[in-house]
């Protein structure tokens, strides 16, 4: 291992820098963006240093640190990244500095000129990684619960529309009445486990090996129940489209490509590994919601007729697949899955940041409000017609390698639920071309003449994303490699085998392959 | 004990026998509660020799000087604790002096001191106590006073004696000086509720509601206290926690069991009013909005955490061998408070009647951890406590700084306090940070706190209790979050209110509120670890002490 404290300086370099972004002077607005688009930059090469020392197949926890915090309640700090955390952090540290750039001007007319937004997405980029880093169940939970507040203010005092007050104190109090179910299910770890540290707590030798079916259940329940309303699954969802049709794009962003991740990361970090057997005995309703969320999130996005919620809705879908991946209990499964959360996260920040584009020249999110755009901004189309085809898991784009492994590991053990997911694929093409067909085709109305093609800035927001999805699309392999120990010991832990391989082999590598080239 | 062949001459063999002696008392171990006794003392003659005009001044350096000096008597004692002792008891074992009883007179002074900042606050001459508080509210004699400036500097003395009780109740190691504490503390606070310089007809309606309640509960502990006299026939802990164990009265051949229960519910009413418990908790809201918010803060911090250790230690020491017998009725009262405070307290519109109701509502989680009945039950509420009056000290120190205009009263109403975060952001960022503590957000104290009482709830297998307390705190976090949207994610009202500079005083108040909320939340360690001897640290003699860190 290496003596550099990596994860430490990646959660603290944005605190910092959030810190003191908010000390800045309120008339030194464009420092303070500034101030922020350097920092966001810093940490995303510091976690770019990091992950190239990161040795694929090697130790699952690497970059392990451990500091005593509150030993009377067995706390500590303790970070370290498996192939999932690490990905997931790279991928927040991608997304972070794009939407600084895309929010450059959004937040001018604010009364401090968009300082404080700035000071809040430093620090809840802090607590992003802090959360995908933690690694004792204490400190991941103090994560959890700490970054709802810069994301309630993101939402309530710079958000748009009248209903932003409403939609932030909805977003908090969902989030907080799951964390605080959570809050009884950490208590009962330490309770039963007699430890906060993840490490100690998993595996046959670990703390809670021994706990009684019923216990596991219940505290099983309580994390799943704060993951459900953070992925957010079905019935718990309705906190989203209303949070995200009220935040900033940017916001939105981080909201779903990056805090909703912590909710399917949560579920196979936390829930499977700690509690295997109860996650086994839950696995058919999981996966009912799941169907639920897919095909009722691709149904109501539909319906949609504002963007950002519309975006919304699809997510609800995408994380349907998401835990069905999860809990099919398969390699591939579970790869797929975790593979579709950092692929999402692209796709999804990609729609949402073009999104944000149009409303920041029409000020207005919805589809009624646009036509024929194309025309007028040829380039701006074509970035939404890709993101949006990498939403709707066309191949060639990374959505899909994830989507198609999270089908074969869930066919080859759940075949009626695969089939009914895979409605939600047609839904998919839907929802994303109806839109764009309505918004950037057809003939341009007199009053969009001005229509203005994407500035230099926004390309630089919006294009690594495309190029991104474009690259994991054709080359996996690098992610997949990142993903396959962790999951292959998730398995261990759940004693979980993948069934006879019907598809002429069941080695991880070899089908992510076999994923792109059909 | 031997089996008593009469109840007659059980008591006369439990009576002490001070005649033939002179008391022997270590005064050293009162040092603390004498300083603030005597300071209290000197303070009245403070208020007849000393010239009108440099009284305030000569009063506030008095009270100060005697909380801070009381202060480190308190330190310097824990640190000449025995190694490997709880403690000792003194004065006839009618005061102990402990860990516990240390820490929570330490608690107290602390937040007494900072309390004192605001209760001092004084603007161009005007307080925040009535000018002359005998005169009849909108009278020409009341406007007299105040053109002349009168100020009623007895508030100190007051202060000081309403310490001086607060500082006994939780050490007191008998009923009897335990219920002098109670009064000791009490009297003076009801006192103190009606001086308010504005709505004094509030004031003064919330100081009788508070003395007729208050007396009214005293009654209750007394005769609770006369009933366990009559099962134990002693009042000392000691001996009342050595009948119970026993399993039955000494008094009546190892019987006797309704008048123990009888008297532990009377007495749980008692100190359960104190602490603002359902159903003993209405004059709560009535008495923090009338009295003059400083004296709100004071009770809202230093009261709640003497009442409560006076309660922790009548029910781990001398009801401590029936736990089972009390288990149920603390269950009941917890689950009602959490529930019925947070329900009730959504409904508010006015920001003190709702820290009122949120004060009950923290008393409760309060009460899950002493359910608990555990050495981690004992640490998590006293934690709970110190972290919780940090922070509510601040909060109703932001309350005495937000004004209808200038001059004017306190904008109670919540309505008024729309777009604060834009016209005065600090301030209403510090409130914002301890409404977030309220509502247990992680990396404040209050949530460490919470996780403290909830995990001792839950390892003592109160886990509905548990459940009970998180879903309460969801309900909080309703109305701490709405405060919150109000300042700062609407506009200014049309009544917009004027937020006064908070000067050196009140700003100290803010500042310590913040200060400690943050550290308690990040680096609790050291607290924490103070509150509990470390496993080392367990003492052999269990005849003396229980295992919670408590003497007897």
């Amino acid at each position: 291992m290496t003596d550099i404290p990596w994860l430490t300086l990646a959660i603290a370099l944005p605190a910092l820098g959030g810190l003191g972004v908010a000390l800045l002077p309120r008339e030194r607005a464009e420092l303070a963006k500034r101030v922020t688009l350097g920092t966001t930059l810093a940490v995303l090469v510091l976690v770019a240093a990091m992950a190239t020392a990161f040795t694929p197949g090697g130790e699952r926890l690497q970059f392990t640190e451990v500091h005593p915090w509150i030993p009377r309640f067995g706390v500590s700090y303790a970070v370290g990244v498996d192939g999932i955390a690490l990905l997931l952090i790279l991928m927040s540290a991608v997304l972070v500095p794009l939407v600084v750039l895309a929010a450059w001007r959004e937040n001018d007319d604010a009364d401090d000129r968009g300082k404080g937004y700035f000071a809040l997405i430093l620090v809840l980029e802090a607590m992003m990684i802090g959360v995908f880093a933690a690694t004792d169940v204490f400190l991941f939970y103090v994560f959890f619960e700490a970054m709802l507040i810069p994301v309630y203010f993101m939402i309530g005092r710079y958000g748009r529309g009248p209903d932003r007050r409403r939609a932030a104190v909805k977003f908090l109090l969902y989030s907080l009445l799951g964390g605080l179910l959570m809050l009884v299910a950490v208590i009962g770890v330490y309770v039963y486990g007699g430890t906060f540290l993840w490490s100690d707590l998993v595996g046959a030798e670990g703390g809670l090996a021994g706990l009684d079916t019923g216990t596991a259940r219940w505290l099983f329940l309580g994390f799943f129940i704060a993951f459900a309303i953070k992925a957010p699954m079905w019935p718990l969802h309705t906190w989203l489209p209303t949070a995200a049709g009220s935040s900033r794009p940017g916001t939105a962003v981080l909201l779903v490509g990056v805090l909703d991740k912590v909710g399917t990361y949560g579920m196979l970090r936390y829930c499977l590994e700690m509690f295997p057997a109860a996650a086994a005995w839950f696995v058919w309703p999981v996966v009912v919601l799941s169907l639920v969320s897919i095909v009722y999130g691709a149904v109501l996005a539909i319906g949609q007729s504002d963007m950002l919620r519309l975006v919304a809705f699809t997510s609800v879908s995408h994380f349907g697949f998401i835990t069905l991946g999860i809990f099919a209990m398969t390699s591939q499964g579970q790869s797929g899955a975790a593979l579709y959360m950092v692929n999402h996260g692209f796709a999804t920040g990609a729609l949402f940041l073009v999104v944000g584009f149009l409303i920041a020249r029409r000020g207005s999110a919805a589809i009624a409000d646009y036509q024929g755009v194309q025309k007028a901004a040829p380039v701006l189309a074509g970035v939404f017609l890709v993101a949006g085809l990498g939403g709707l898991a066309l191949p060639g784009l990374s959505p899909f390698v994830s989507e198609f492994l999270v089908f074969i590991g869930t066919f080859s053990v759940l075949p009626v639920p695969a089939v009914i997911a895979a409605v939600g694929v047609v839904l998919a093409a839907l929802y994303i071309l109806w839109m764009y067909q309505r918004t950037m085709t057809g003939p341009l109305p007199e009053e969009h003449r001005g229509f203005t093609d994407l500035s230099g800035r926004e390309v630089w927001a919006v294009g690594p994303l495309i190029a991104l999805i474009v690259l994991f699309g054709v080359y996996p392999q690098p992610l997949l490699d990142a993903i396959a120990p962790a999951v292959e010991e998730t398995m261990v832990r759940l004693d979980a085998t993948d069934p006879a391989p019907a598809l002429g082999g069941a080695d991880l590598s070899a089908d992510g392959q076999e994923g792109e080239t059909e | 004990m031997t089996a008593a062949t009469s109840p007659v001459s059980a008591a006369v063999l439990a009576a002490p026998t001070i005649t033939d002696t002179p008391p022997d008392i270590d005064y050293w171990l009162l040092a603390p509660m004498l300083v603030v006794f005597a300071a209290g003392v000197v303070a009245v003659l403070f208020e007849a020799f000393v010239p009108r005009a440099r009284r305030r001044a000569t009063q506030l350096t008095l009270a100060l000087a005697a909380l801070a000096s009381a202060f480190v008597l308190t330190v310097l004692q824990v640190g000449s604790l025995p190694e490997g002792e709880a403690g000792t008891t003194v004065a006839f074992g009618s005061v102990a002096v402990d860990r516990v009883g240390l820490f929570l007179q330490g608690t107290i002074l602390v937040l007494a001191f900072v309390s004192l900042l605001l209760i001092a606050e004084n603007r161009r001459g005007e307080s925040a106590f009535a000018a002359q508080a005998a005169a009849v509210p909108g009278s020409e004699e009341e406007r007299g006073h105040v053109l002349a400036g009168s100020q009623h500097t007895e508030v100190y003395p007051l202060v000081l004696f309403a310490v001086l009780g607060m500082q006994l109740f939780p050490v007191s190691n008998d009923f009897l000086t335990m219920f002098i504490a109670l009064e000791v503390m009490s009297l003076p606070l009801y006192l103190l509720c009606g001086l308010a310089r504005r709505r004094r007809l509030f004031s003064q309606e919330a100081a009788v509601k508070y003395f007729l309640l208050g007396a009214f509960s005293s009654a209750f502990f007394l005769f609770g206290i006369a009933l366990v006299y009559g099962y134990a026939g002693a009042v000392n802990f000691a001996d009342v926690a050595a009948a119970v164990e026993a399993g039955g009265s000494p008094m009546f051949d190892g019987g006797g069991e309704p008048l123990l229960l009888i008297g532990i519910a009377l007495v749980g009413v008692g100190l359960l009013f104190k602490v603002g418990a359902v159903p003993f908790h209405n004059w709560k809201p009535d008495v923090y909005q009338g009295a003059p918010t400083p004296i709100t803060a004071l009770m809202a911090s230093c009261t709640l955490v003497a009442a409560f250790g006076a309660l922790l230690r009548v029910f781990y020491t001398a009801f401590g061998g029936s736990v089972e017998a009390w288990r149920p009725m603390l269950w009941t009262v917890a689950i009602l408070t959490m529930v019925l405070a947070a329900v009730v307290a959504v409904t508010q519109r006015d920001i003190k009647r709702l820290l009122a109701y949120s004060s009950v509502v923290h008393a409760g989680f309060v009460l899950t951890a002493v359910v608990a009945a555990s050495p981690e039950g004992l640490a998590g509420a006293m934690f709970y406590l110190a972290a919780y009056g940090f922070t509510t000290i601040g909060a109703f120190a932001v309350v005495t700084l937000v004004r209808t205009h200038e001059t004017g009263p306190e904008a109670g109403e919540l309505a008024q306090w729309a777009g604060l975060g834009r016209t005065s952001p600090m301030l209403a960022g510090a409130l914002a940070l301890f409404l977030l503590a309220f509502a247990g957000i992680p990396l404040t104290s209050g949530f460490i706190g919470k996780f403290a009482v909830f995990e001792a709830a839950m390892a003592a297998g109160a886990t509905p209790l548990v459940v009970v307390g998180v879903l309460s705190s969801a309900v909080t976090a309703y109305f701490y979050v709405r405060i919150i949207v109000l300042m700062f994610f609407s506009e200014p009202a049309e009544s917009a209110p004027r937020v006064l500079p908070a000067g050196l005083l009140t700003g100290s108040a803010i500042a310590a509120g913040v200060v400690a909320t943050v550290v308690l939340g990040v680096f609790p360690t050291p607290v924490l670890d103070h509150l509990v001897p470390q496993p080392g640290e367990e003492r052999s003699e269990p005849a003396v002490a229980t295992a919670d860190g408590f003497t007897r």
